[in-house]
């Protein structure tokens, strides 16, 4: 069964008078762990798609299944419990908690969304840290590492939950072109080592090599 | 906080029942049943990072909410020492807690008039009403007259007060200690006077000198008694509070009274805190008897209504109102500042959490606990900062004037009914301050939040 299906899905963004047609209905599926990238220009709609996709904003029109549930109509705290169970993210800024260190990062998701025991919590920690070779800089808070260590730690945090999708919205615009190709490698290595879904958007053509399925928006429309 | 801990003592008792509840009805309720504890733990965690992430801005804030503590307890502890112990000595010294009189009397309490005493047999009545009640401790039969003071060479008005020793002792027994020069002991014999100390320092007689009182009886007549000066009695503020003392007994031959009449009863409860209750109990028993005109005989008071110290006292503790809603100011408006401030520099941050499935009340206790902490820090130190600036001022025996007394010794205590109050008060109006910034956060869209730069 697929993971996500998409059908007809379109936003509609309306700013004033303005009507601003973000995504116009676009059809598409997306298999258990597949390796997944939104290609497009600047303005073609591909954080829009990953947001309705992440249970972050409800598409204007369409229907739209993640994970065997219609998530059309979630209303504000079960689309949290939803993205807290099956959604891990990865932004753009890193956006770890600063006063967190690495290792209280890794286990927000586990302790304060998810209510795991404390022993559970701590293995499943120290195992996703390892996994991302970050095993030994538990200990230091965010700014005592750099762009791309935030970056293994963010993805770190997104699977520790061991969420079945993971949505990264220009992960690696950020981080400069090697370290860029390393997250990207980082994440397929964890989709080959958990199975998880990873759903990445880019608009940088070196970065998008690396994805096995590739959808390209224009417009709001998939080519 | 109610509900978490219904749903996690339930957890505890039936597990296996909850537990399937949980797994059948999303995750929704395990915020609320399984790791409460741990959950609040990390909510004091961050909060506490947080807080100190602003190091200076924290400090300042609690030092403001410190600051006001401070001054709402001293002040608080301050007057209030005053406060008691004026109405102390007002009340153990002179007036007892609550007094009886002829009716009338006390409208021309100025003249002294001997014509509107309680007569013996009213006397009898309030007696045995007093002496049936409980909360009396004990009571006092006065009779006040003026006379003409005589030390032979030159003569002043004085006014007196006859007393029973032995009652009046027990009644007011603050009294001995305002005798500055003499005896102490047994108040007074038959055929002694205690002087107030102006007159007898302007009439120059000494303790052992024998003087005349001179005073005018019911029928107009004169009558003149030899007295010897027994001590000398300090002065207190207020009405009375100059008056000098002798015997019930010899007022009466001075007067030459017959009848066992008086003209004031005062009575001194085992409890002040009961006032308003006994008062209202010997008003009830006394306040219904009536004369053969059918007019009420007794009137009974207070001391509130017998001292001007009691509007001073009642000012106080407006003074002390006003104090404690500029403390409930201070610390909404500083909380609440710092709060908002804390949301819109979070705004990211609210973002990510959001994101990733933070729900809405957890983000909201996240913001509510910081004000909170805030709030029991600042409490915290000011309580201490106040408790030692009061056992400072105790050691430091400091003395100050009202009136004409001069040297009394500031003695500043606090009960710890007011310290609770006041850090309750302080604590929950944090809360309360931080609800709004909190609930602002807690409703923040997670993808204009993620958008803020
Ligand atoms: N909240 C909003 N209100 C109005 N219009 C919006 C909103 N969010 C996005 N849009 C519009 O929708 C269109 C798609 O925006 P989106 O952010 O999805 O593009 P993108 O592909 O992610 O671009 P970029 O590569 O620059 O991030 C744009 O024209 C944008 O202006
Ligand atoms: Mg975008």
């Amino acid at each position: 069964m697929s993971l996500i299906i998409a059908r007809q899905l379109t936003k509609t963004y309306i700013a004033g008078d303005i009507e601003v047609r973000a995504i116009r209905g676009v059809d598409f599926t997306i298999e258990p762990a597949s390796f997944v990238s939104f290609v497009g220009p600047s303005g073609s709609g591909k954080s829009t798609l990953l947001n309705m996709i992440g249970c972050l904003d409800p598409p204007t029109s369409g229907s739209l299944e993640v994970v065997g549930q219609d998530t059309t109509q979630l209303n504000r705290r079960q689309a949290a419990l939803f993205r807290g169970e099956h959604i891990g993210f990865v932004f753009q800024d890193f956006n770890l908690i600063p006063v967190l260190t690495v290792f209280e990062n890794v286990e927000y998701p586990l302790q304060m969304v998810q209510n795991l025991p404390k022993q559970k919590r701590q293995d499943q920690v120290r195992e996703l840290l390892k996994a991302v070779g970050m095993g030994d800089q538990g200990a230091k808070f965010p700014n005592q590492i750099s762009g791309g260590q935030k970056q293994r730690v963010a993805v770190a945090r997104a699977l520790v939950t061991n969420a079945r999708l993971v949505l990264a919205d220009e992960p690696t615009a950020n981080l400069d072109r090697k370290t860029a190709n390393l997250i990207i490698g980082l994440m397929k290595e964890m989709r080959d080592e958990f199975g998880t879904t990873f759903i990445f958007s880019t608009h940088d053509p070196k970065v998008v090599g690396n994805a096995e399925t590739i959808f390209t928006l224009e417009d709001g429309k998939l080519l | 906080m109610l509900r978490p801990f219904l749903l996690w003592k339930t957890a505890n008792c039936c597990k296996d029942l909850t537990q399937a509840y949980i797994t059948e009805f999303s995750k929704d309720l395990i915020p609320w049943g399984t790791f409460y504890e741990e959950i609040m733990f990390n909510i004091f965690k961050l909060a506490t990072r947080n807080l100190q992430r602003y190091r200076r801005r924290t400090l300042l804030t609690s030092m403001l909410i410190t600051l006001g503590v401070v001054a709402v307890l001293l002040f608080i502890s301050i007057s209030g020492s005053f406060k008691a112990m004026m109405i102390g000595q007002i009340t153990d010294s002179m007036l007892g807690h609550i007094q009886v009189h002829r009716k009338g009397y006390l409208a021309s309490i100025d003249s002294l008039p001997l014509d509107r005493n309680l007569k013996g047999k009213q006397v009898a009545m309030v007696k045995e009403i007093l002496d049936k009640n409980e909360a009396v401790e004990a009571y006092s039969m006065r009779i006040k007259l003026g006379a003409m003071f005589s030390n032979f060479t030159e003569t002043t008005n004085i006014r007196l007060n006859a007393v029973n020793p032995a009652q009046e002792m027990q009644t007011v027994p603050m009294l001995v200690d305002r005798i500055i020069k003499g005896k102490k002991e047994g108040l007074l014999e038959k055929g002694e006077i205690l002087v107030p100390e102006l007159i007898a320092k302007g009439m120059r007689v000494k303790i052992g000198d024998t003087i005349v009182l001179v005073a005018t009886n019911k029928d107009g007549s004169v009558n003149g008694q030899p007295f010897i000066v027994r001590g000398i009695l300090e002065g207190i503020s207020g009405p009375g509070g100059r008056d000098g003392f002798i015997h019930l007994h010899d007022a009466r031959t001075l007067l030459r009274i017959e009848d066992k009449e008086i003209s004031e009863i005062a009575i001194r409860l085992k409890n002040m805190n009961l006032l308003d209750k006994v008062f209202a109990g010997i008003k009830g028993q006394l306040g219904p008897i009536k004369n053969k005109m059918d007019k009420p005989v007794f009137e009974v008071h207070t001391w509130q209504k017998l001292t001007p110290f009691f509007n001073i006292a009642r000012m106080i503790d407006l003074m002390t109102f006003f104090i404690k809603i500029m403390l409930v100011a201070i610390v909404l408006v500083s909380i609440m500042n710092v709060m908002v401030m804390a949301v819109y520099e979070r705004i990211n941050e609210i973002g990510t959490i959001a994101a990733i499935g933070t729900v809405p009340n957890k983000i909201l206790s996240l913001f509510v606990v910081e004000g909170f902490l805030l709030g029991i820090f600042g409490t915290f130190v000011g309580v201490v900062t106040s408790l030692a600036a009061i056992a400072w001022m105790n050691a430091a025996q400091i003395n100050f004037d009202f009136g004409r007394q001069k040297g009394l010794l500031l003695a500043p205590t606090i009960s710890a009914g007011d310290i609770l109050t006041v850090a309750a008060t302080v604590i929950v109006i944090a809360v309360l301050a931080s609800l709004q910034p909190a609930w602002k956060a807690a409703r923040m869209d997670p993808i204009t939040a993620l958008r803020h730069v």
